[in-house]
């Protein structure tokens, strides 16, 4: 046997403060909200102490980011916004292991994902949209021809984006929001997750690095009442926001009256369609990868594997060989594939849906694996005997939890996978070329992976069909969400 | 004896799966003119019409959307060409409604020329709002617009004009719609030209009735996936988008009044589609 | 597998095992090899990798007396440490054999030839058996055959399956590797068809390459291969080793094609019966990286043997 001894990535490198103020026009504030700690989830310690924006803190900060609009950022020719945005990006490079491994220890997602996938995309996405800031009018997001003097004008920005993200990519999300919204010529607000501000405030950092504008970035940090206050805000004039499908609904209620620009990326169910004549041992790696990247905290993870009946038992038994080599534990080791779940409630949830799928009469099966004794943790789960029906299979867990259910043909693979009110991504496995087409033509969702899986890039449009939110993120698609069009 | 001939009336009903139904509600209401002269008793559709018109559209959308974009092209060239036949009775309704003789002449050449405007959007749009993405890695990459699903109309107060401009881009790209019309007679003419213009049954579904009644049936449909409020006044819109929260519609509701004379750009095209992102390795 | 008694059967059964794609297979094997193999785990890696390494030799001007200085190596790769082990063969052309044996004599080290028209495979089967026949007397204990990828590539598995076969009765007891110079295969899918070609026709190791063609050995490819293994012994119940070869230089490289065997195959794998690294200068890579970890100190060429 060939064990690996422990070859744990060095803390060294980041240097967490005791305590965090708000990041408001360009520098640290006290919050007047309770402030709240972040804690390693792998570890449960305390890792720095946040301030909370409370409304007057919300205020304060949609009011830096007017003044920096209306003063500076709105009229900055497109050419030097992109100059501040490369600058970022290449700060991002510079400081990307610091930031992959503050990363990993506030979130709890192993270091070979945040060093290998989250760091590289963000950079990427800084780069992506810097290249757009002076190139809008060639977007083709004028109303027609004919709008704007000479037909040549810019398209203009929005105004003031209030954005509140995710925890399970704090970075990503973030560059996400912020780098198409700063393209555009739109000043930012943006509220990181509650678990998970430590690479925000470090973010705050690198836009002092890069000289920035005061209050063209603002970070404020707090809970829900902070983003529902930053949502609410009235001078706020585009509403960005990813997470739930629940808050996004709450969302999209308050700001129905107000005119609000809004897109919303939310939750998903997505159907992994594996044929017979799949390249089995690659759709193993999606299977895994779709459901099991960053512990399954992933709004498009493919968590819903329908398999095709006469492959069904083979696949399995090459699945379950392949769940039991995931290597579970501290984040910082670089030979984990599975970090800590985010936090104890996520855990919760976690635990009573697998609880109700057993109940519900499906068979839940693990690898073998030992968890640490302190922090967070939930071993691979694969259930299989699922029935569309049950909850497992309809429900949203965002955790490493697969449920397996089967098809016979072609068009009773499409109708389950679309069974469902969500519809942000869907995987295909097959050799056979115009069948990847006719199912990437019927699946009802923004992101279709044939024989991939779970693969991003800022060049390529994201977003949901039906409740998994509308707008998209990324390529020239990501710009209409930040322009008057 | 020399008496005038009598008119053979048209009954104005609902347009609902193709078909020319009452309201199942048995409700009728008053059309008059701009004098006060009774016109017609038109149709006052009630939510179970609401939701007997989505289950149509629904029931329609996986046809239609179906159809290659130059079939749905030649289609709406047809319904172009069957407006242009019913030319005077479009005339002659907007008269009714108040419209002066000129004024509703232009009024019917814009509809019919927006008409086929967007007809040859059908096999346009995707080329100019799809793209191949460049990414980086190995990957065949590409982004298509797809039809959003079943779209709720709240039709403007523009009885011909504007209820083609909210019309044509739903369905041209692949939608199907339920439609609540402000003014009956042209609308309901309108119905009759498309079920004679080899559009399939349930594409498009219109009712006439009170909008303050039947848009919220719409707005908070689940099955319903984006609803366009261009003719709701401010209070209901407000309600509408947030009953509309509930399954994320994509609500399209203008801040400012349309002017349906203008050039209408891709907005209500783009407004009702969504993008599909589609990744495939390459290898050998 | 014993319904596969004529070519379209055989063409049939290749055909239908399941297709690989590239792109993924590449990742896999991109996403093993981040795998960080420190301290301990590196130790115990490294002593395997010796203990794995098919020494070899295969040039035009090879002599009897290179032969013996390979043979003196591969029993004592680092003189000065008797802990250090020995590796598992040497591997020489046929004619060298008899040389080799000699000095391995009692010593456990295996002695590997090539043969079979090695490395292009040009040459009647009749000439690939006598080659094969004159190793195995001259004591081989392994041989190393190529297969005739021109058939291969013109569809006739019947031809290579039947080589395969008859070299293989011409080893007697001596085990059968077999090269399928996967350089010249081109596809992942045409990899997977050989190694299984080879497992039906009755290998004992499927390998890599002969060396002499680019690319030789690569991770994805073993990847493949190894997959191909591990799904041979569930179908068939018998366990068939894989020998990457060739441009295998560094500890580094080593670790990662361990780690692909590890957790591709699995453990069974890793023995020298089982998983072989055709190499020449990675030895001594092995050697000085095994020499930092004992004194901490990074170590030079000149403190190890040539060969």
């Amino acid at each position: 046997m060939f064990e690996y001894a422990p070859a744990p990535e060095s803390r060294d490198i980041v240097d967490i403060k005791p305590s965090y103020g708000l990041f408001i026009n360009g520098e640290f504030v006290d919050g007047h909200g309770e402030s709240f700690k972040s804690i390693n989830p792998a570890s449960e310690e305390t890792l720095a102490e946040i301030a909370c924006a409370a409304p007057q803190d919300v205020d304060r900060a949609v009011h830096a980011a007017r003044q920096a609009y209306d003063a500076v950022w709105s009229g900055l020719p497109g050419r030097e916004r992109a100059k501040y945005l490369f600058r970022i990006a290449r700060i991002i490079q510079e400081r990307s292991r610091e930031l992959a491994v503050l990363e990993s220890i506030d979130n709890g997602k192993p270091i070979r994902e945040s060093r290998d996938v989250d760091l590289p995309l963000v950079a990427a996405h800084f780069f992506y949209y810097a290249g757009w800031a002076d190139k809008l009018a060639y977007a083709g997001f004028r109303r027609s021809p004919t709008d704007g003097a000479g037909g040549g004008a810019d398209p203009r920005p929005i105004g003031v984006a209030g954005q509140v993200i995710p925890w399970n990519f704090p970075l990503l999300m973030l560059a996400w929001k912020i780098a198409p919204a700063l393209a555009c010529g739109n000043t930012v607000v943006l509220k990181p997750a509650e678990t998970t501000p430590l690479t925000a405030l470090a973010f705050a950092d690198i836009c002092r690095q890069a000289d920035l504008p005061p209050g063209v970035v603002n970070i404020i940090t707090g809970a829900g009442e902070t983003g529902q206050a930053l949502v609410a805000h009235p001078d706020v004039d585009k509403v960005a926001f990813t997470g739930s499908t629940d808050v996004g609904r709450q969302i999209a209620r308050s700001v129905a009256r107000t005119g609000k620009r809004l897109t919303l990326e939310l939750g998903g169910k997505a159907a992994n369609v594996i044929f017979d004549d799949a390249p089995l041992d690659q759709a193993i790696e999606g299977i895994v990868n779709g459901i099991f990247f960053n512990q399954g905290h992933v709004c498009c993870a493919g968590s819903r594997l329908l398999v095709q009946e006469s492959v069904a038992e083979e696949l399995l038994g090459r699945l379950k060989s392949r769940m039991a080599t995931l290597r579970i534990g501290d984040p910082l080791d670089k030979n984990t594939d599975i970090g800590a779940i985010n936090s104890a409630a996520q855990l919760e949830k976690i635990r009573m849906l697998s609880e109700i799928g057993e109940r519900e009469g499906a068979a839940r099966w693990s690898p073998p694996c030992e968890l640490p004794s302190r922090g967070f943790w939930f071993a691979p789960t694969l259930f299989t005997d699922v029935a569309q029906s049950h909850r497992i299979a309809r429900e949203e867990i965002f955790g490493p939890v697969l449920s397996v259910l089967t098809f016979r043909t072609p068009a009773e693979a499409v109708e389950k996978a679309n069974n469902t009110p969500y519809g942000l991504s869907a995987g295909v496995w097959t050799e056979k070329g115009s069948r990847i087409l006719w199912m990437a033509e019927r699946l009802r969702a923004g992101v279709v992976w044939a024989n991939t899986f779970n693969k991003f890039d800022p060049a390529a449009p994201f977003g949901g069909y039906k409740e998994s939110g509308f707008g998209r993120e990324g390529g020239r698609h990501g710009l209409a969400a930040y322009l008057d069009v | 004896m020399d008496t005038e001939r009598l008119a053979v009336r048209k009954t104005y009903k609902l347009f609902i799966a193709g078909a020319f139904p009452r309201s199942e509600s048995g409700r009728s209401y008053e059309v008059r003119d701009a004098k006060g002269n009774f016109l017609a008793n038109a149709s006052r559709a009630s939510r179970k019409d609401v939701r007997d018109a989505v289950a149509a559209a629904r029931k329609a959308f996986g046809g239609w959307s179906g159809r290659t974009p130059y079939n749905r092209g030649q289609i709406h060239y047809r319904v172009a060409e069957m407006m242009e036949g019913r030319r005077g009775q479009f005339v002659d309704e907007l008269r009714a409604d108040g419209s002066g003789k000129a004024a509703a002449e232009t009024e019917v050449n814009a509809a019919i020329d927006r008409w086929v405007w967007y007809a040859g959007w059908a096999d346009k749009i995707a080329t100019v709002t799809g793209s191949a993405n460049p990414v980086a890695g190995p990957f065949f990459n590409f982004s298509t617009p797809e039809p959003t699903g079943v779209v709720g109309i709240v039709a403007p107060d523009s009885a011909l004009l504007g209820l083609v401009s909210v019309v044509a881009p739903a369905v041209v790209t692949g939608n199907t719609c339920v439609v609540v019309a402000a003014r009956p007679l042209a609308a309901i003419t309108l119905a009759e030209v498309l079920a004679t213009s080899d559009l399939p049954g349930g594409v498009v579904n219109i009712l006439t009735g009170d909008r303050a009644e039947l848009a919220p049936w719409l707005a908070s449909h689940m099955d319903v996936n984006a609803i366009d409020l261009a003719g709701a006044p401010d209070e209901l819109a407000a309600s509408c988008a947030e009953a509309a929260a509930e399954n994320l519609k994509r609500v399209l509701h203008p801040a400012a009044a349309t002017d349906w004379t203008a050039d209408p750009g891709t907005a209500r095209l783009t407004a009702f589609l969504e993008t599909k992102t589609v990744w495939h390795p390459v290898g050998i | 597998m014993e319904t596969l008694t004529d070519a379209a059967s055989l063409g049939a059964f290749l055909h239908g095992l399941p297709g690989v794609d590239q792109v993924g297979a590449d990742e896999r094997a991109a996403r093993l090899a981040t795998r960080s193999i420190k301290t301990t785990a590196k130790a115990r890696a490294i002593d395997l990798a010796i203990s794995m390494v098919d020494l070899t030799t295969l040039e035009g001007a090879d002599t009897r007396g290179k032969v013996r200085a390979l043979c003196a190596k591969a029993v004592h790769p680092d003189p000065g440490d008797p802990s250090v082990p020995k590796v598992a063969a040497v591997c020489v052309y046929s004619d060298l054999v008899a040389e080799a044996v000699a000095q391995l004599k009692g010593t456990g080290v295996g002695v590997a030839s090539v043969a079979t028209a090695f490395p292009s495979g040009r040459a009647p089967l009749e000439a690939k058996l006598a080659d094969t026949r004159r190793a195995v007397t001259d004591g081989a204990t392994e041989i190393d055959m190529v297969i005739d990828r021109g058939a291969f590539l013109a569809g006739d598995y019947q031809k290579v399956y039947d080589e395969i076969a008859a070299v293989k009765a011409a080893c007697e007891q001596a085990h059968l590797k077999v090269i399928l110079e996967t350089g010249e295969l081109m596809t992942y899918d045409n990899v997977r068809r050989a190694g299984w070609l080879a497992m039906l026709a009755g290998a004992d190791f499927i390998k890599t390459s002969t060396g002499k063609v680019a690319p030789a050995a690569t991770l994805p490819v073993t990847l493949i291969m190894l997959e191909a293994v591990r799904d041979f012994r569930a179908r068939t119940g018998r366990q068939v080793g894989v020998k990457p070869a060739g441009g295998i230089r560094t500890t580094k490289d080593a670790i990662k094609y361990l780690v692909l065997v590890n957790e591709t195959a699995g453990p069974d794998w890793l023995h020298a019966d089982h998983f072989r690294l055709g190499a020449s200068s990675l030895v001594n890579d092995l050697l000085m990286q095994r020499r930092k970890l004992a004194t901490g100190v990074y170590a030079g060429p000149d403190y190890f043997t040539l060969d």
